[in-house]
Formats: structure tokens, sequence, C-alpha cells
């Protein structure tokens, strides 16, 4: 149970009870703000908490639940989803969907249906699939996004496929919704440190040595 | 004649609207890590704060500088 006693140049000293550091940090990564929350710093917590999650979540909405997957549907690995892990728990439902998608099976919580890509009608292709009026379109044969699930069906580069359907459809709020999810990611990594190192305050020490250094750079030049 | 440049980065200015959470959160979760009290931490998220639209303000000025060059 490690405790670090921090000697600010200004005010009370700072006592940091980090507990057992490990278990700190696997918490701060399951859920931000969980690991300050077993050290006792509910305060930081609570800031951690609510700063990270929300961002996470507002990202993801704009994104409209498509913007966080974990790999394409041939499996390979989406680059952004190695800071969105960072999340930890919000962010594992990404990795269930790779799972269940990967077989060629549908995703969890489908969000919506579309058109095949193969749909003989190039003008019907990738629209969403209304099963008042397009009740003959057989439930098989149709792309389904899933909530945090890889876009369905082949990846073509040279026509529109789901994930540039989906750019296309979002405009610039999936981007917008891609960036605030991978930035929630990096920043919970940053409190992963915290919960186990604790605060990087600059000591009294430190700060002297600093000064030091500074001084004798300047007897120098 | 009001640059192509500039015309491009007016209208994509909306879109500026969305760095302001991110900077705030940014600024926040910087802040708690080098300070442990909740008023220290503040304090130093407001430095980040000004320090990122500060930088942020003087790129913009360049891009609409060399805006009219274009």
């Amino acid at each position: 149970m490690p405790e670090i006693v921090y000697t600010p140049p200004e005010g009370e000293p700072v006592h940091v009870k980090l507990k057992d550091q490990y278990w700190a940090a696997f918490l701060a990564w399951l859920l931000p703000g969980a690991g300050h929350f077993y050290q006792g710093r509910y305060a930081k917590g609570f800031l951690f908490m609510v700063c990270i999650l929300s961002t996470f979540i507002f990202g993801l909405g704009l994104g409209r639940g498509r913007c966080v997957y974990a790999t394409d549907s041939t499996g390979k690995l989406n680059y952004y989803y190695l800071g969105q892990f960072g999340m930890g728990l919000p962010a594992l439902p990404a990795v269930v969907q790779s799972f269940k998608t990967s077989g060629g099976a549908d995703p969890f919580f489908v969000l919506c249906e579309r058109f095949p890509a193969d749909y003989p009608n190039r003008d019907l292709r990738f629209k969403k699939v209304d099963r008042t009026l397009d009740g003959d379109i057989p439930v098989e044969t149709t792309l389904k996004d899933g909530f945090m699930a890889p876009p369905a069906g082949p990846i073509n580069d040279n026509v529109a496929d789901t994930l540039a359907r989906w750019h296309f459809d979002y405009k610039h709020m999936f981007e917008m919704g891609v960036l605030y999810t991978f930035v929630a990611g990096l920043l919970n990594i940053l409190a992963i440190y915290d919960a186990f190192c604790g605060p990087a305050i600059v000591t009294l020490a430190q700060k002297e040595e600093l000064e030091r250094r500074k001084k004798k750079k300047k007897g120098f030049s | 004649m009001i640059a192509v440049g500039t015309i491009i980065l007016f209208s994509a200015i909306a879109k500026i609207w969305y760095s302001l959470p991110l900077i705030a959160v940014v600024s926040l979760c910087y802040g708690a890590t080098r300070h442990e009290h909740l008023r220290e931490i503040l304090i130093h998220s407001v430095r980040t704060c000004i320090w990122v639209l500060g930088f942020m303000a003087v790129i913009f000025l360049i891009v609409v500088a060399t805006g009219f060059w274009i």
C-alpha cells in the first residue's frame, strides 16, 4: 500500500495513497475514474469519469454508434481502435461484435438494414431497408449495421462500400465521432498513469534542481 | 480580392466549435495528472486552455494570411 508524499513549492504537503497500484490501474482502464474511486481519490475519479466518459459517449453519438469498431469485415484491425481501446469496458463491445461477425454472421444490436451491395438496381444499393415498404427483401441478404460492429459487406476501393456510406450519410459527424472516441481513449491512458503512479507534481526539490540547472546554463552562456 | 483559401477556411468554421469541448476536456484531464487538489487542477486547466486556444489562434492567423497568396 504505497503512500506518496509530495512537497510542492507552495502550500501543504500532498499525501496520495495508491493502495494496490496494479489493481487501481486495471480498474482505471476498465472504467474511467474507477481506479481513483478505489484509491479513495473521489474528486479526481469523478472528474476523470465525467470528462472521459462524456467525451466517449458524445463521440459515439456523433458517429451514430458506428464509429467504434475493432476490425473491418475482412478481420483487418481498425487502427483508430488502438486508441479507443484505452476506454476499456465501454469500447469492448466492438471486440465482441468483431468476433460475432467474423464468420459472416449478423451483429448484435442491429441499428439498420441496407440493400445489399450486389443489389441489381444500383440506385438502391446501400439504401436503408424500410420493412413496411420493402417487405420482399429477404433478411439474410441485407447488410446490417450493428452497434460498434464492423462495416458489413465487401470492401471496395473503387465503388462505395458500407464505410464510405457511413461517411456519406453522417458527413463530418462520423469523423468527429472517431476523433472524440479516440481522444477519450487516449485521455484514459493519462488517467491510468495517474492511478498507477500518482500525480506528476513538481516537488520543491525538483523545482530547486530545475532552477539550479537554469542558473548553471546561464553561467556558461 | 478575397482569397479563395480564406473563403474555404470560413466555410469550415462551424466544425471548429467541435474543438472547444475537446480542448476543455483535454485541459482538465492533463491538469488532473499534474495536481491532486481540484482548485490547482482548475487553475492549471484554465492555463492549458488559454495556451491551446492561443496556439490555435496563431495557426488560424497564419492560415488566413497565407490564404491571401493562394
